[in-house]
């Protein structure tokens, strides 16, 4: 029951996400969906090596990233994202789609063994999905790390649910890769705004060539 | 084979720790003497094979999908191996010298590449993974491409290397597909054990064909070789050239070794792009006024007569005809060696000519025999080689191919008598205007009246330089003086490549055997009546006063060196023949009146396939991509979704 109530946090957090122009309130509800799926394995077993790993993915997505994202947000001084390539209503409107397409991928899946919720699967195509609109039909820097964090938390759901035998350390992998990420793009984000001063990466196709 | 492993792995030991070295002549020298310690340890083994007859395999699993490190030397590897570890240790030697002249210059990284090349041509020849090979084979071009943009300043180098690199990789693009291939019909991609038929068999040779030939520089698919051979350092132009244009040879006939059907047309079709090749090659070579471009186009056409031979030898295996498959394949592999020798020392004796004149352009020299004469005496050495005048080797291949083809053309079977007739035909044409080509170089740029004062000031060659030549110089005189003793080595490598049976029919056969020691007994005797000769002229002229005149001061009131024979002018005559099938553009006043006023000729020769076949094709590829630049935002934004719509169309599709 608590998995499918998590499930259900995600797709909302992922709905706020796409239909939010406000930053910093896009961050705290990325935060919350990292916290969340921080939760999700401590759910089925509880090991101690687990809940390191647990402990761990919640201090970097809960504090760690949105701590680092709203310093360079206030540096930057930058607080909308102001005119998208897709709009906000059009952003919602494509949420319920991409659930649908992910549900119906979802069920073609050959999957090895059988998982603990049927929700799993699709909620982490759909997060996967809507991480990589994100990216697509963002123009601030910032959005797009958001973005990439959503995308990533797809990709965390996605491990949990097919990945419950296997070893912890390849979810610790791509934890340190995102991390690693997040932090060289807010240090280039920065680096770009101070130089172009703006972080509109529509603005980059001048590099073209 | 862990002495051979062991001499591979000092190699490129030795390459990698030359990249810490920072004086550039201690770094080449050292990179030098671990080719040549390496070389001589792994040649050991090469020569023990080769004489032994045994088959040496050695096969551990690897970790690349499909892929073993399966190498196995029998005597046609051990073969290329020792031609791959001899050129390349005495072109080591020759770049001690040569590379001294580039004082400013770092030289770690062409010694590492250097090294990785000799390394790497020695595994290509072993390898019996497709991955394995396809893996080597890669290291070996890209080792060679960084030699050829080593003076990378240079516009021109650059563009020389771009062509390089854009035909060495279309034609890995066609091994892959003949790997693949290979691997799929055969079930593995260990290529020892072949069981391929009918037409998969031919499409695997066309294959095999197309992607070896590009890097042997087979006439349409050459066009890298007149553009990347000048660009090179010398001794890179002859390693390129001696050695590693063999190694497509190699695959040529590794590939026929392997596969169990032959088909006569093969060999057809391979004699006619020999005879294309070869002549082609030759008159282009004629038509060239740079001198390192020329060899580039003597190589191309020493390759079509090396395919003439593996043509030959392919007919008479399909055919039945076992003195012409035998002594064909033979042939081809003498000359092989042959080549690799007298090629590595005409390009180092033009490296020697460019390190101290500074000019490639034959145009611009003359006169060098008189300051330069250990270098013009082993470059005549190799000119005659390469026409393939009796004494020296050249002679000694060419001369089994002859005799072969003349064997098959009494035969009554008109499929074996067409070709063999005229790879008769094709061989008496290619070796008169090999004559005329080499005698343009060597007298032009050799022998007259300096032109230019940069030829005036020429000064004689590096030690190192010298020495390697004159070695070079000896193996060729060598091989020709010992070739009965050289010619049953061959016909044992032919052996592989022929089925078994064919051992019985040669032993009757041993007139070539009986042939080849009359011409080394005429050859003596010519040595001894030259010297002979040379002798009663000394005690002619030993109580007189000799003096030597200037050369051009017969009744000339004021001669300068521009009267002399320019190499437009010399090759004029044989290229105006053929102008219709090289498209020549000249350029030139016609003297039509009784006192002639100003007349000039000017003639210059494009690469007929570069300029009809690539620069065409190139250009619509080119136009065509051009039309697909709207993809091309500089949004990240499309970009990302190029990829999502692609993963997302994949994980639909395959479900």
């Amino acid at each position: 029951m608590w998995t499918d109530i998590i499930m259900v946090l995600l797709i909302l957090t992922n709905m706020v996400v796409l239909g939010t122009s406000r930053l910093r309130a896009c961050i705290r509800v990325v935060a919350v969906q990292g916290v969340a799926l921080g939760i999700l394995p401590l759910l089925h077993s509880f090991e101690w090596q687990l809940l390191i790993f647990a402990v761990l993915s919640i201090i970097l997505k809960g504090i760690v990233f949105p701590v680092m994202l709203s310093r360079t947000l206030r540096q930057l001084n930058v607080w909308q994202e102001e005119s998208p390539y897709v709009g906000y209503g059009l952003s919602l409107l494509m949420g319920p789609f991409a659930l649908a397409f992910s549900s119906w991928i979802s069920l073609r899946l050959p999957l090895p063994y059988t998982i603990h919720s049927t929700m799993l699967i699709p909620v982490a195509l759909f997060t996967l999905i809507v991480g990589l609109f994100i990216i697509v039909s963002r123009k601030k820097a910032l959005t797009q790390v958001l973005g990439y964090l959503v995308m990533e938390n797809g990709i965390y759901a996605f491990g949990m649910a097919i990945a419950y035998h296997q070893p912890m350390l390849i979810e610790l992998g791509v934890l340190l890769d995102v991390f690693v990420g997040v932090f060289v793009m807010g240090i280039a984000i920065f680096h770009i705004s101070r130089q172009f001063d703006h972080i509109n990466t529509d603005q980059l196709s001048a590099l073209r060539n | 084979m862990i002495i051979l492993l062991a001499g591979l792995g000092f190699i490129i030991f030795t390459g990698i720790a030359s990249l810490f070295i920072k004086d550039g002549k201690t770094c080449t020298r050292f990179g030098a003497a671990g080719v040549i310690i390496g070389s001589l340890a792994a040649v050991t083994t090469a020569i023990k094979v080769l004489f032994s007859g045994e088959t040496i395999s050695f096969k551990i699993p690897w970790q690349v999908p499909y892929g073993s490190f399966y190498i196995v030397i029998d005597s046609i590897s051990a073969l290329f191996l020792i031609i791959v570890f001899m050129a390349c240790s005495i072109a080591a030697v020759y770049g001690c010298g040569y590379m001294a002249g580039y004082k400013q210059r770092r030289l770690s990284a062409p010694t590492f590449f250097f090294n990785m090349l000799v390394a790497s041509m020695a595994m290509v020849v072993m390898a019996r993974n497709g991955v394995l090979f396809l893996v080597v084979w890669e290291i070996m071009s890209l080792a060679s491409y960084f030699l050829v943009t080593f003076d990378h300043e240079h516009e021109s180098v650059r563009q020389a290397g771009w062509i390089y690199i854009v035909a060495t990789h279309i034609g890995t693009a066609f091994l892959l597909a003949f790997f693949v291939c290979l691997g799929k019909y055969n079930g593995t991609m260990d290529f020892d054990n072949v069981n391929v038929f009918g037409k998969a068999s031919s499409v695997l040779f066309l294959l095999a064909l197309v992607g070896f030939g590009t890097k042997a520089g087979i006439m349409p698919m050459h066009v890298w070789l007149p553009e990347a051979h000048p660009a090179a350092p010398s001794h890179i132009s002859a390693v390129m050239s001696g050695v590693m244009i063999k190694m497509g040879v190699y695959g040529i006939i590794r590939t026929i070794s392997i596969l169990p059907e032959i088909q006569l047309w093969w060999g057809w079709l391979l004699v006619i792009l020999g005879i294309v090749s070869g002549l082609l090659g030759i008159l282009f070579a004629l038509a060239q006024h740079d001198i390192k471009r020329m060899l580039a186009y003597s190589s191309v056409e020493n390759i079509g007569i090396i395919l003439i031979g593996l043509g030959l030898g392919l007919i008479g295996l399909a055919g039945g005809s076992y003195i012409l498959a035998v002594l064909g394949f033979a042939g081809a592999l003498l000359h092989i060696i042959n080549h690799s020798l007298f090629k590595s020392l005409l390009f180092m004796g033009a490296g020697a000519v460019v390190h101290s004149t500074e000019t490639r352009r034959m145009d611009l020299l003359g006169g060098l025999i008189k300051r330069m004469p250990l270098t013009a005496g082993a470059f005549v050495i190799g000119a005659i080689a390469i026409c393939g005048l009796p004494p020296l080797n050249g002679f000694i291949g060419e001369f089994l191919l002859y005799y072969s083809s003349f064997a098959a053309a009494l035969s009554k079977d008109i499929q074996i008598v067409a070709p063999a007739v005229a790879a008769i035909a094709a061989l008496a044409m290619i070796g008169g205007f090999a004559v005329a080509a080499f005698t343009k170089v060597f007298g032009i740029v050799f022998l007259g009246e300096p032109r230019t004062s940069a030829a005036a000031n020429a000064h004689e060659a590096d030690k190192a330089m010298i020495v390697s030549m004159w070695l070079l110089a000896v193996l060729c005189i060598l091989i020709g003086i010992t070739a009965p003793l050289v010619l049953p080595v061959i016909i044992s490598v032919v052996m592989q490549i022929v089925p078994a049976e064919y051992e019985i029919a040669v032993l009757p056969f041993n007139q070539p055997d009986k042939m080849l020691w009359w011409i080394v007994i005429s050859s003596i005797a010519l040595f001894i009546l030259i010297s002979v000769l040379a002798m009663i002229r000394r005690n002619l002229l030993k109580n007189k006063t000799v003096t030597a005149g200037p050369t051009w001061d017969c009744g000339y009131a004021a001669p300068t060196p521009r009267i002399q024979y320019t190499s437009s002018s010399f090759s004029q005559p044989i290229v105006d023949m053929f102008k219709n099938a090289m498209y020549l553009k000249r350029n030139e006043v016609k003297i039509d009146e009784l006192f002639p006023k100003q007349a000039q000729f000017e003639s210059h020769t494009p690469d007929v396939s570069n300029e009809y076949i690539y620069r065409p094709v190139f250009k619509w590829i080119d136009r065509l991509t051009g039309k697909m630049q709207w993809l091309q935002y500089g949004v990240v934004q499309m970009y990302v979704l190029y990829i999502a719509i692609t993963l997302i169309i994949l994980l639909v599709w395959k479900l």
